[in-house]
C-alpha cells in the first residue's frame, strides 16, 4: 500500500478468489505483493512472501533488454537499483524475452502502451537519503534496508539465531541479489520462484557472457 | 490496561487469548517482537490459526464461548500443582478473607437466585467482617470458608477431561499452554495478556476477564512490568471515550450516573465506597471533591453550594433502568425515539441485529449523520428491500475532519494521552467534531433563551465558553478537563488539589494533571526512559498522574524492595522517603505490618479473588452462549448466563441447538479494513487488499457441504443472511465437543451494501440481540449459524 501510494500506481479491481492474496500476482501497477501460502497438515503452516524485484547484482532482464531494446532497462549506479524506463515502448516478443530472463518471474508490461514496471527500490527516495516507501511503513522492523556490508552481516547474524529454531533456515541468494530473504523453511513452500534455479531463463549463450562481464562495483542493497 | 503497550516487552510469557494481536494492532506487535527477541514465548488461542499464531511459539484452539471453561482449567492447574506466588496471594489479594457462610454455589447457580426475576440477591456473597468492620481472613489460607479455599473447590470441576470436552482443545495442548503460563507465578518471571472482543462479546463477557484477573493475582502478575491485564482496545480513541463518559452508565471519569432515586447531591455522596480498615486507601472515598469539581467544570460560576453545584439539572437514570445499546435501538424499534444523533459510528452495520436497527432508524422523525463518508446509517432509507418513498426519516449528513484534519488528544489502550496537530484542513465544509458540537450547542442555547422550553436550566447554565476569536478552541476544552484552581483561576497540577466546597473545577478528575500551569503534558515526545523499562515517563501523559503500571506497589515486597531485581518498578528510598521508578500507586510509605494496601482503588485494598461486585457470581463459571451446539451445559443445568437480559420475540429470534443452524459462527477483522469499513471502504488500494465479504471454513466443512475455495455461499441466521465468498482453509478445523463434530465458521464484519456495490453486506445483520449482563456488550463472537452454497449464477470474473 506504502508502494501504491508512494508511486501513485492505479488499484485493482479484484475479487475474494478465496484468498487473503489481493491483488493475486504482480502486474504493471502492482509492484510489491505479499503471496499467502498456507501449508496445511497438523501443524498448519502460513507464510507470507513480500515479492518484489530483487534488483540483482547482474540482471539478466538488463542484459537481454541490452541486446534488445537499449535503454529500457538501466541500472543506477549509486544505489544499484534496476530500473525500467517509463517512457519508453517495448514491442510484445521483446518483453516475453525479458519476462523469461527473470529467474524471479517479476517484469510486467502494460500491453495497450507496451511499457514495462516494477519495483524501482524507490531510488528517487533512497538518493534523497530516505528509506524505500515499504520499509519507512512497516512498524514491526521486517524490513531493513542499508550498505551491502551491513546488511549482509545483520542477515547472517540472524540467519544463526533463526536456525536454532528451524534447522533449514537460509537467506535467498544473497551473493546475487539486493533484496534478500531470510526463509526459514523449503523455499518453494513460499512461492514458486522465491528463490532462482540456475537454468531459469538463463540461455547458454548469456550464461556464458555474465562469465565474461565484469562485475561492477556495488554499493548498495536491500536486506 | 493496567499496563501499557511498550511494556509488553517486559514480559517472559505473553498470552494473546481473545484476539489477535499482530492482525489488529500491528503496530504493538513490534514489542511482542521485542519480548521474543529476549527469550519471550507467546502463546496464541484461538478458534482460528491467524497471522498472530504464525508467530506464537504456542498455538492451540478452542471453540468460540468457552473461554472460562478453559481458563477454569488453567485456575485448577495452577492450584494443584502449587504454582501461584504465595507471597502475593496472602498479602495483595483477598483470598486470605473469609466469605460470609450463607454464600454457596450448586449446579451453575450461586446462593441468592430469584428465576422469576433472573437476577441475583448478592447479599450472600459479602466477605466476613469483624466488629471494627475490618475483614476475617485467615492468613495460613487454610480455613474452607476462605476465598482461597472457595476458589479450589469452585474450580476443582474443571477438570482436564471436562475442559476438553467442552473447548474441543486437546488436552495435551491444554497442559503445555497452563505449564507454560504457570510459570510466571515465579516472582522473578512476569506474565502478560492481551485481549481484545473475543473475551469481551460474549454474554459471560466480563465473567472472562474476571477469571484471568483472578489467574494474574495468583501468579502475582498484577502490578508489575511485564504484567498485568491488557485491553486491546478495538478504537484508537475509545479508552478516551469511555474516560469521557460516553457510556450511559457512567459520567466522565467512571462517576456512576445517578439513579433517580438519588435526588439530591448528599444522596449519591452517601453512596461513596467506604472501608472502616485503616490499611485500606480506598482511594474513591475523594468521590465527593471529583464530583463537586465536575459540576463545577459543568456549570461554571451557576454551580453553588446552595444549588447541590447544578447537581439537580444533570440528566439521571430511572431507578434501575439500562440504556445500552440493545436497550436504546430496543427503544428505538418501538418509535420511542424523535431524533437520532449517530455521531462518528454506523450503526446500521455495528450493531448487533443490524436488520433490526435499519429498521428501528424508519422510525424516527429525523436523524443526524456527522461522519467522514455517507453510511448504511445515513442513507439507510435507500438501502436493499427499503422504499424510500415510505420513509419519513428526515436525514442530516454532516460531513466531519478526519483525524488528522483537527487538533486534539486520543488516548491509547495503555492510557497515554497523546496530543496530535493538525496536518491538512478538512475539505469543502467539513468541520472538527468540536466545532460541530460547540457551534450546535451555542444555536440551542440561543432558542432556549428565545422560547424558554420545558425545563431551560440544563441548557442555559451549561457552562460553554470554549472559544477563542469566536472559534472553537480544543486547549480550552483540555485546560478544563485539567481542571482550575477557582480561587487563582490557575490550572491545578492533579487530582490531588480537589476540593468538594466549590472552589476547584475539573471535567475529568483522572486527566487531571495533563495540561497544568508547565504546559500541554500530553504533547511531550521526550525519549528518556530512566528505569529502563520502555516507561518513557515524558513521553505524552497517561492517567492517573502519568503512573504508568498501575498497582505497581505490589511489584515490591513488604519494605518497598523490588520482588525481581531484573524489572525494578519502584523501589523505597528509606533515606529521601520516596519511591524511586514508576509514579507509585500510591505515595505512601512501604506496607511493611500495618502499612497501606496496593490495590487502592478496591475498597478492601487487595485484588479480588473472591469478587462479589458483579450481577453473575463472585467466581467466573461456564455457561454456553445463548446460542450453542450442544443441548446441554457439560459443566452444570444452567445452559446460559443465568441473569442475562433475553429479548422477547418480534425480531428479536434465537435458535439454539437446532439442525437449521449447525455451526458455531464469530466475527472478526481483518488489518486491511476497520469497524464496519465506513473509512476503509472508501479507499481504492484497501478495498484492492480486501474486496469482498469472505466467510472461512475448515476445509472437512467444506467438503462437506460441496463448498470449494471461492465459490459464493450464504451465511444465515434466524435474523438475516449475508452473501459471501467461501475461504476453505485448514486455519479452521472442526472441534470434537461432547462427543460430537462441531464445526466453526467465521466472518468479518468490515463490509456494507453502500460500497463497494460487489462487497457484500455487513456481518451484524446475523448476530444476535444478547448482551453480557454487567455491560450489556453484544454476544457477537458465539452464535449458530449455516452455510451454503449459493445456487443462482455469478458472473465468473477473477482478478
Amino acid at each position: 500500500m506504502a508502494c501504491k501510494q508512494w508511486n501513485q500506481r492505479a488499484t485493482e479491481k479484484t475479487i475474494n478468489w478465496g484468498s487473503h492474496q489481493n491483488p493475486p500476482d504482480l502486474s504493471y501497477n502492482t509492484w510489491k505483493l505479499v503471496r499467502f501460502s498456507e501449508i496445511p497438515g497438523d501443524k498448519v503452516n502460513w507464510y507470507f512472501f513480500p515479492d518484489q524485484c530483487r534488483h540483482c547484482m547482474s540482471p539478466p532482464c538488463k542484459e537481454v533488454a541490452d541486446g534488445k531494446a537499449k535503454g529500457a532497462i538501466t541500472q543506477d549506479e549509486k544505489t544499484g537499483a534496476v530500473v525500467f524506463n517509463p517512457k519508453m515502448k517495448i514491442k510484445p516478443a521483446d518483453f516475453k524475452e525479458i519476462r523469461e530472463a527473470c529467474p524471479y518471474d517479476i517484469p510486467r508490461f502494460l500491453p495497450s502502451t507496451g511499457i514495462m514496471a516494477k519495483c524501482t527500490m524507490c531510488f528517487d527516495r533512497t538518493k534523497e537519503g530516505m528509506l524505500p516507501a515499504c520499509v519507512k511503513t512497516c512498524p514491526t522492523g521486517a524490513m531493513n534496508f542499508g550498505d551491502r556490508k551491513d546488511i549482509l552481516e545483520k542477515a547472517n547474524k540472524r540467519l544463526e539465531e533463526v536456525k536454532n529454531v528451524y534447522k533449514d533456515a537460509i537467506l535467498a541468494n544473497p551473493d546475487d541479489v539486493r533484496i534478500i530473504y531470510l526463509l526459514v523453511d523449503d523455499p518453494k513452500k513460499y512461492h514458486k520462484f522465491a528463490v532462482a534455479e540456475n537454468t531459469i531463463g538463463i540461455t547458454r549463450k548469456m550464461a556464458l557472457k555474465r562469465l565474461l562481464q565484469p562485475l561492477s562495483s556495488l554499493n548498495r542493497l536491500i536486506g | 490496561m493496567t499496563n501499557h503497550y511498550i511494556d509488553f516487552r517486559n514480559a517472559d510469557v505473553i498470552l494473546n487469548m481473545g484476539g489477535n494481536v499482530a492482525e489488529n494492532h500491528p503496530v504493538s506487535f513490534k514489542w511482542v517482537q521485542a519480548a521474543r527477541d529476549k527469550g519471550a514465548i507467546l502463546i496464541h488461542v484461538d478458534p482460528r490459526f491467524t497471522r498472530t499464531s504464525t508467530k506464537a511459539d504456542i498455538f492451540v484452539r478452542l471453540r468460540s464461548g468457552t473461554d472460562i471453561a478453559f481458563l477454569g482449567g488453567m485456575i485448577k492447574y495452577i492450584l494443584d500443582n502449587n504454582l501461584h506466588d504465595e507471597f502475593y496471594v496472602k498479602n495483595y489479594t483477598n483470598a486470605s478473607f473469609i466469605v460470609n457462610p450463607k454464600y454457596s454455589f450448586d449446579d451453575g447457580l450461586f446462593s441468592g437466585y430469584d428465576p422469576t426475576k433472573r437476577a441475583y440477591d448478592g447479599s450472600t456473597w459479602a466477605l466476613e467482617k469483624d466488629e471494627n468492620g475490618i475483614p476475617k481472613r485467615d492468613m495460613t489460607l487454610q480455613d474452607p470458608r476462605c476465598a482461597f479455599q472457595l476458589l479450589k473447590k469452585h474450580y476443582s470441576r474443571y477438570t482436564l477431561q471436562k475442559v476438553t470436552e467442552i473447548t474441543g482443545t486437546p488436552e495435551d495442548d491444554l497442559v503445555k499452554v497452563y505449564k507454560a503460563y504457570g510459570s510466571t507465578g515465579a516472582p522473578d518471571k512476569a506474565g502478560t495478556e492481551l485481549y481484545a472482543m473475543g473475551w469481551t462479546q460474549h454474554t459471560v463477557g466480563v465473567q472472562n476477564i474476571r477469571a484471568m484477573s483472578i489467574i494474574q493475582s495468583l501468579l502475582g502478575n498484577m502490578g508489575i512490568a511485564g504484567g498485568g491485564i491488557n485491553a486491546l482496545r478495538g478504537e484508537s480513541n475509545v479508552q478516551g471515550s469511555t474516560d469521557a463518559g460516553l457510556l450511559f452508565h457512567i459520567w466522565p471519569a467512571y462517576l456512576p450516573t445517578p439513579q433517580a432515586h438519588l435526588a439530591t447531591l448528599a444522596d449519591y455522596n452517601k453512596t461513596t465506597p467506604a472501608s472502616k480498615d485503616p490499611r485500606s486507601v480506598n482511594w474513591w472515598k475523594n468521590r465527593p471533591k471529583y464530583l463537586a469539581s465536575f459540576l463545577k467544570s459543568t456549570f461554571g460560576g451557576k454551580a453553588t453550594k446552595e444549588n447541590d453545584f447544578g447537581y439537580s439539572w444533570m440528566p439521571k437514570l430511572d431507578t434501575g433502568q439500562d440504556a445500552s445499546w440493545l436497550n436504546l435501538f430496543d427503544e428505538m424499534y418501538k418509535g420511542t425515539f424523535t431524533g437520532f444523533f449517530a455521531w462518528g459510528m454506523n450503526p446500521a452495520c455495528s450493531s448487533a441485529h443490524a436488520g433490526k436497527v435499519r429498521q428501528a432508524l424508519a422510525k424516527l422523525d429525523w436523524m443526524v449523520n456527522v461522519n467522514v463518508f455517507d453510511s448504511e446509517t445515513g442513507s439507510f432509507w435507500k438501502g436493499p428491500g427499503v422504499d424510500p418513498k415510505k420513509i419519513k426519516t428526515e436525514v442530516f449528513e454532516l460531513p466531519c475532519a478526519a483525524s488528522m484534519e483537527k487538533e486534539g488528544s486520543i488516548s491509547n489502550s495503555g492510557r497515554w494521552m497523546q496530543w496530535r496537530y493538525k496536518a491538512s484542513n478538512p475539505p469543502g465544509e467539513a468541520k472538527p467534531d468540536g466545532d460541530i458540537m460547540y457551534e450546535l450547542f451555542k444555536k440551542l442555547q440561543a432558542l432556549y433563551e428565545k422560547d424558554k422550553g420545558t425545563f431551560p436550566e440544563p441548557i442555559l447554565n451549561l457552562k460553554w465558553d470554549y472559544e477563542t476569536n469566536g472559534h472553537f478552541d480544543i486547549h480550552k476544552v483540555a485546560k478544563e478537563i485539567n481542571g482550575y484552581d477557582l480561587t487563582t483561576g490557575k490550572l491545578l497540577p492533579n487530582f490531588v488539589s480537589l476540593k468538594d466546597d466549590g472552589t476547584t473545577s475539573c471535567g475529568n478528575w483522572l486527566y487531571s494533571g495533563s495540561y497544568t500551569e508547565a504546559g500541554n503534558m500530553a504533547a511531550r515526545r521526550k525519549k528518556t526512559d530512566p528505569t529502563g523499562l520502555g516507561l518513557y515517563p515524558e513521553w505524552s501523559w497517561c492517567w492517573p498522574l502519568n503512573r504508568r503500571i498501575i498497582y505497581n506497589r505490589a511489584s515490591v515486597d513488604l519494605d518497598g524492595n523490588p520482588r525481581d531485581s531484573k524489572r525494578a518498578l519502584l523501589k523505597w528510598d528509606a533515606s529521601g522517603k520516596r519511591w524511586i521508578g514508576d509514579v507509585p500507586d500510591n505515595a505512601v510509605p512501604p506496607m511493611g505490618t500495618d502499612g497501606a494496601y496496593p490495590f487502592i482503588m478496591k475498597p478492601d485494598g487487595v485484588a479480588s479473588v473472591f469478587g462479589p461486585g458483579l450481577k453473575d457470581g463472585p467466581f467466573p463459571e461456564h455457561y454456553e452462549p445463548l446460542e450453542c451446539p450442544i443441548e446441554k451445559n457439560l459443566m452444570s443445568n444452567q445452559r446460559i448466563n443465568p441473569v442475562v437480559k433475553i429479548f422477547e420475540g418480534g425480531l428479536d429470534t434465537f435458535k439454539t441447538c437446532d439442525p437449521k443452524y449447525p455451526f458455531v459462527c464469530s466475527t472478526y477483522r481483518v488489518t486491511e479494513h476497520w469497524q464496519t469499513g465506513v473509512l476503509t471502504r472508501w479507499l481504492p488500494w484497501l478495498i484492492e487488499a480486501e474486496p469482498q465479504m469472505f466467510c472461512e471454513m475448515s476445509l472437512e466443512l467444506a467438503k462437506l457441504k460441496e463448498i470449494k475455495n471461492g465459490d459464493r455461499v450464504v451465511v444465515e441466521t434466524p435474523r438475516g443472511k449475508v452473501e459471501a465468498v467461501a475461504i476453505a482453509t485448514s486455519r479452521l478445523k472442526p472441534f470434537r465437543i461432547a462427543g460430537q463434530t462441531v464445526h466453526q465458521i467465521g466472518i468479518p464484519w468490515h463490509f456494507g451494501w453502500l460500497h463497494p456495490k460487489d462487497g457484500g453486506d455487513s456481518a451484524n445483520l446475523l448476530t444476535p440481540t444478547i448482551g453480557d449482563p454487567n455491560t450489556m456488550i453484544p454476544e457477537s463472537k458465539a452464535f449458530m449459524a449455516n452455510v451454503s452454497k449459493l445456487t443462482k449464477k455469478q458472473p465468473a470474473k477473477k482478478g
